[in-house]
């Protein structure tokens, strides 16, 4: 990490820290901590860190967006950061101005798509598009034969039909029948039909590393409190070796998830190159959520199963973060009919080549 | 813990990617003029010496060493680009990868002078091969419970009692052995250990081969009968082995070779599975690269932390932990995966052959240089919990 980045992980820390405590927020009686973490989300220009500052944003790197975007998974984030990150970056590649105000993107589901009709109206309908229901723009992908475009969308001109998902988040059903986009641009040369789907996956992969990083840490620290038959938990082998198997789901998730972040930066543009390192990453950081979520689960027992404790804050948007933008079982059939359209002598020379 | 599990994104820099393009021609040609056999790599031998020769003769066993010693003063993702490259082409690298790895490291660190400037461009020439001698009969796990005395003499040492397991001793020339000098105290059972450098060609030591259930002899039992070591041969601090052993432990556990044993596996289903496998066929290719592709990572990544000078312990056994799991499951998920492929000979021949010698030696890859329940305690004290 650079300095730079270390900075902005430090400012996005504290922010998280002072107004998103998963403790205040999961005893939260009403949604009054909201409203100040969005206001000082937006305020340091982190909301819209990846729209070019001529568009209103603030024009920080590939790398940086990630970086918040890991922090943001450390405090099981319940506001659509990441989709706004991603709306902003959708628009900003376009050319189009960012409004203010939390935002999503659809689709967010690799067989769902969106056409645009030459009376210049949407057509189509995204299932589980993340926070639908609760943003005042839908930043989407649609395509007009076979062009793709990106537009800028109202919310409340769709119709929406909400539902909780895993995290109590929204992952809501969007109708775009007949709408009219506020704004049309094509997307720019170089990028294509998944690009949004490689960047959303990207994003997830980043948060759910994050998210397994806090509760490796939350879970071995709760074994050295919890005491059964007169030590604690933590003394106990078997403990022990749950946590440490915690500890290599986290490490994995993690590591492909930062590399897959680097090669989006480094690269500048969504080629092979991405496709793999991202596809690797979705897969690997989506494995890494099922596993790590049930050991942590384990290593509490039954005070981690109750709606008081925070753990399920953490749990339950890993399994809903596994399945946004594509998950595991999806990304792999691609990667695998990748790596077999090279052939067999080939997937060595592609590894290293990373 | 103190802080979260961080691997950061090492790429390897432009100088290893240059030398990548050197191995690979130079594995090329031998391939050409039939410098070795891949497929009797992995079903007969890896140890070719007349191999290490040549590839001592390239500069790259002890590269990282420094060039008086031989060495070429290269860095350790340099010679990571040799060791995968190495490892996936199925090159003979047996007699030489222990010294490179573990053994001259030990020297660099802990050997007189005189002794390193004997031995140590010796095993960069490709002409010296080491073993460990660390477990025996009644010590494996417990490496503080070994029980071969070393007992002081005039000028040294006598050396009595019984090592086991130890690969490839009948064609080394020289071991690194763990031996007591005195008992465990009290305080600390770890106390009493001592490495010495034992040249193996010698008497008052008998060889005897331990065959292995893929009906190889790779390792060994050594036996040792007032064996006299010369005091200068002692290496590191009497009775205080056990402080030398732990920096050691990450360059051992983070290499490619912690999670490429069984790679010729992944190689061959690619294969059999054609260019256009059905969504289960290629969803399981899809996964197993992707692991493959982020244990890589891990491991880059570790080996840039050693290269800044860090001692990445936690980091280093977590790549060995999920590694060697991952080795070892591989030929059960091929299987599993290859089951719809036409059995005719013709067709998977090859994958068979290697998915059977794969199947075979699986169970030892989470035993050999430390136990899948070993390496998970350590990683347990990396997050504080003993
Ligand atoms: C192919 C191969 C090559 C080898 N080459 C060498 C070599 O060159 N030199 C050398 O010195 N050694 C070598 N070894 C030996 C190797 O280091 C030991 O086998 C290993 O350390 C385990 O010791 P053990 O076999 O005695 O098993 P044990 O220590 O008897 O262990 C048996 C089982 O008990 C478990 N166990 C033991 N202690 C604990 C504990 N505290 N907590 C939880 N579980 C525990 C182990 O994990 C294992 O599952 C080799 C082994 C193999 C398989």
């Amino acid at each position: 990490m650079s300095e730079a980045d270390a900075l902005l992980v430090d400012a996005t820390t504290r922010i998280f820290q002072d107004l998103c405590d998963p403790q205040t927020v999961n005893a939260a009686t009403d949604a009054a901590w909201k409203a100040p973490l969005w206001q000082a989300l937006e305020e340091s220009g982190l909301t819209l860190a990846w729209v070019p500052e001529e568009q209103g944003g603030a024009g920080a790197s590939l790398a940086d967006g990630f970086a918040i975007a890991g922090v943001s998974g450390r405090f099981a984030v319940p506001l659509p950061l990441g989709e706004t990150l991603l709306a902003g970056w959708l628009l900003g590649v376009a050319g189009l101005d960012s409004p203010t105000g939390a935002m999503t993107v659809a689709p967010s589901r690799p067989r769902d798509r969106l056409t645009l009709t030459s009376e210049g109206t949407l057509q189509g309908r995204a299932l589980g598009i993340p926070f639908a229901g609760s943003v005042e723009t839908i930043v989407a992908l649609a395509s007009q034969d076979g062009a793709n475009h990106v537009v800028h969308i109202a919310a409340k001109d769709c119709v929406i039909q909400s539902a909780p998902g895993l995290s109590g988040d929204g992952r809501d059903a969007v109708t775009f029948d007949g709408v009219v986009p506020l704004a049309i641009a094509p997307l720019p040369d170089g990028l294509g039909e998944n690009c949004l789907s490689l960047m959303g996956a990207a994003v997830r992969a980043a948060q759910i590393g994050g998210a397994l990083q806090e509760i490796l840490t939350m879970a071995s620290e709760y074994a050295q409190e919890r005491v059964a038959f007169e030590k604690p938990i933590a003394k106990f082998q078997a403990v022990q070796h749950n946590l440490a198997r915690l500890a290599g789901e986290t490490a994995a998730a993690v590591a492909a998830a930062s590399s897959a972040a680097d090669t989006i930066h480094t690269i500048q543009g969504l080629g092979d190159a991405a496709f793999f390192e991202v596809a690797a990453a979705k897969i690997r950081a989506g494995e890494a959520a099922g596993e790590g979520a049930a050991i942590a689960h384990q290593v509490y027992g039954a005070i981690g199963f109750t709606e008081e404790h925070i753990l399920h804050r953490f749990t339950q948007r890993l399994w809903a973060w596994r399945d946004d933008f594509g998950n595991e079982s999806e990304w792999a059939v691609q990667l695998g009919e990748f790596v077999a359209d090279g052939g067999a002598d080939e997937l060595w020379p592609l590894l290293a080549s990373r | 813990m103190s802080q979260a599990i961080q691997f950061d994104p090492i790429r390897l820099p432009p100088e290893a990617e240059e030398l990548r393009i050197e191995v690979r021609a130079f594995l090329a040609e031998e391939l050409a003029n039939g410098g070795f056999d891949p497929r009797s790599t992995i079903l007969t031998s890896a140890f070719d010496k007349e191999f290490s020769k040549r590839v001592g003769a390239k500069g790259w066993i002890g590269m990282t060493w420094p060039k008086k010693y031989g060495g070429q003063e290269r860095s350790f993702l340099e010679r990571y680009v040799v060791t995968e490259e190495f490892r996936v082409a199925n090159a003979p690298t047996a007699a030489h990868f222990t010294a490179d790895r573990q053994s001259g490291p030990v020297l660099l660190k802990y050997a007189p002078e005189h002794i390193k400037q004997e031995v140590l461009p010796a095993i960069t020439r490709g002409e010296c091969t080491f073993c460990i001698g660390m477990s025996e009969p009644n010590s494996g796990s417990d490496l503080f419970a070994a029980s071969t005395r070393a007992t002081p003499t005039e000028g040294g040492y006598l050396i009595n009692g019984t090592k086991l397991w130890t690969s490839n001793a009948h064609q080394s020339d020289f071991m690194i052995g763990l031996f007591r000098t005195s008992p465990p105290t009290k305080e600390n059972r770890r106390h009493g250990l001592t490495q010495f450098l034992v040249r193996l060609k010698q008497p008052g030591i008998t060889i005897n081969p331990v065959r292995n259930m893929a009906h190889k002899h790779e390792f060994n039992e050594v036996v040792f009968e007032d064996l006299f070591i010369p005091e200068d041969h002692i290496l590191g601090e009497v009775d205080g082995a056990w402080k030398q052993a732990t920096s050691e432990l990450a360059y051992e556990r983070s290499g490619p070779e912690r999670f490429l044993e069984t790679y010729y596996v992944l190689t061959e289903l690619v294969r059999v599975l054609g260019d256009k496998p059905d969504p289960r066929a290629a969803e399981g290719i899809g996964r197993l690269v992707a692991q493959v592709h982020t244990l890589r990572r891990m491991s880059v990544s570790v080996n840039g932390m050693l290269q800044a000078g860090k001692e990445p312990v936690l980091e280093g056994s977590i790549v060995k932990d999920v590694g060697t799991i991952w080795e070892q499951t591989l030929p059960d998920k091929a299987r599993s995966l290859s089951a719809f492929v036409d059995a005719e000979p013709s067709n998977r021949a090859t994958f068979d052959e290697v998915l059977q010698y794969a199947t075979t030696i699986a169970p030892k890859l989470t035993i050999q240089g430390g136990t899948t329940e070993v390496l998970r305690g350590i990683i347990a004290r990396g997050l504080g919990l003993r």
